[in-house]
């Protein structure tokens, strides 16, 4: 959250001031982060379309609840991106509930796509950083998470994505994000 | 906690269903060991956002900022723990005695609960439920089985969410669950999800709790349905203005 120029002004600021309806500050707040929270939802729901709503429904909350951010919890972004990222996941899965798509949708026609986070990835340092932090976790781990983070499934989907035990997804996901944790440096 | 604990890292980036998040959420709410592994971890996460970001049409910008202009910020959250208790407490509510299956949960009384929650004063994340729980406009809506079972629905306006607590609840049916459900003005009952079959919990009920005149459960074939099949066995009225 340091080096990247799009999240170089001080979003701590930005969201106490949005708190406080300056909608100036948010409109700052928009320009710092939009690329983050719409790339998120894009890479979750897939649809641009959906993408868009999403990121609205987002920023939607990121307003209402700005004044509700204790910094003393947690950086802005990680802030922002968890609720970016819970507002994808309830869009996929209440789409999903809708269309009850069968039961083995998941062998058909959802890849476990290896190299997928490195598709849309911008040729930033902080994302050759992540890379290679992705890099240095197990095959297993990685798909777990990727699959987990990027592509909004649960963790007894993942593990039979997987072909793992029910149950071991959710430590592969732990272990994979402690690893990734430790690997940039970050949370401690 | 060993066991729950290890759901730390799924519940850090949503790979949890609901019943499996109201379960840790209300795990978190004592574990500070889980909040600090929780947060450090969407820390990860977040960082990992980088290797996705897009750039969004023009428009939506616009739309962003025309739609938050209409929108009140929400007040900060002041003092967890020192909830004052609502100004209106409705209290109004029915209770429909289930014909024959549930019938254990005929109902003999009601009661404002006594908030076992409210010395809850740890510095906590707020996850939702304690959102709701903790939000200064919090109203309870509590109801009392014969069996023992007991179970109070909290809603706040401001969170826009809804949080039922069940304790000693017996289980439904064989091949039934427990659904709960938003009466909303516009679409009529709304489901809100299945709950857990377990005795004692904390769910955040899903849906804009703000805009929904009352709460209910009914017993529905597993799975659940889109629309009530059944009479509510419970019925938690937010009151007119809610």
């Amino acid at each position: 959250m340091d080096r990247s120029a799009e999240v170089a002004p001080d979003l701590a600021d930005l969201l106490r001031r949005s708190g406080r309806a300056d909608e100036a500050a948010f409109a700052q707040l928009y320009d710092a982060t939009s690329r983050r929270v719409f790339g998120l939802a894009l890479r979750v729901v897939r649809d641009p379309a959906q993408a868009e709503e999403v990121t609205q429904e987002a920023f939607l909350e990121i307003w209402r609840t700005a004044g509700r951010f204790d910094a003393d919890l947690g950086s802005p972004l990680s802030w922002l991106m968890t609720i970016t990222h819970r507002k994808a996941v309830d869009r996929v899965r209440s789409a999903e509930a809708t269309t009850r798509r069968d039961t083995t949708y998941h062998h058909e026609n959802q890849p476990v796509d290896h190299d997928s986070t490195a598709e849309a990835a911008q040729a930033s340092l902080e994302a050759h950083r992540v890379r290679g932090a992705l890099a240095a976790l197990t095959e297993v781990q990685r798909e777990a998470i990727n699959l987990a983070y990027f592509g909004g499934y649960t963790h007894t989907e993942v593990a039979t994505m997987l072909d793992l035990p029910v149950g071991t997804a959710k430590t592969r996901i732990r272990d994979g994000l402690i690893r990734l944790r430790d690997a940039m440096g970050v949370g401690q | 906690m060993s066991d729950i604990h290890a759901l730390s890292g799924a519940y850090a980036v949503d790979a949890v269903d609901d019943i499996e998040r109201a379960r840790f959420e209300k795990h978190l709410a004592v574990c500070a060991e889980c909040q600090a592994e929780v947060a450090s971890l969407r820390e990860a996460t977040g960082v990992l956002s980088e290797t996705t970001a897009a750039e969004p049409p023009a428009a939506l910008r616009d739309r962003v900022l025309a739609e938050i202009a209409t929108v009140r910020p929400l007040p900060p959250l002041t003092t967890p723990g020192a909830t004052q208790e609502a100004r209106r407490q409705p209290r109004r509510f029915r209770l429909v005695a289930l014909a024959a299956a549930a019938a254990v949960l005929a109902a003999v009384g009601v009661g404002v609960a006594t908030q076992p929650w409210a010395d809850e004063t740890s510095q906590t994340q707020l996850s939702a439920a304690d959102q709701v729980l903790k939000a200064p406009d919090a109203k309870r809506t509590s109801l009392d089985f014969d069996d023992g079972a007991k179970a109070t629905v909290v809603h706040s306006d401001s969170v826009g969410k809804a949080v039922i607590v069940t304790e000693k609840m017996p289980p439904p049916p064989k091949g039934m669950v427990y659904q709960l459900w938003l009466d909303q003005p516009a679409s009529g009952m709304v489901s809100a999800g299945l709950m857990p079959i377990e005795a004692d919990q904390t769910m955040v009920l899903e849906g804009d709790a703000a805009t929904a005149k009352a709460a209910g459960i009914t017993i529905e074939p597993a799975g659940g349905s889109d629309h009530p099949t059944s009479k509510p066995i419970a019925l938690f009225d937010f009151g007119e203005s809610a």
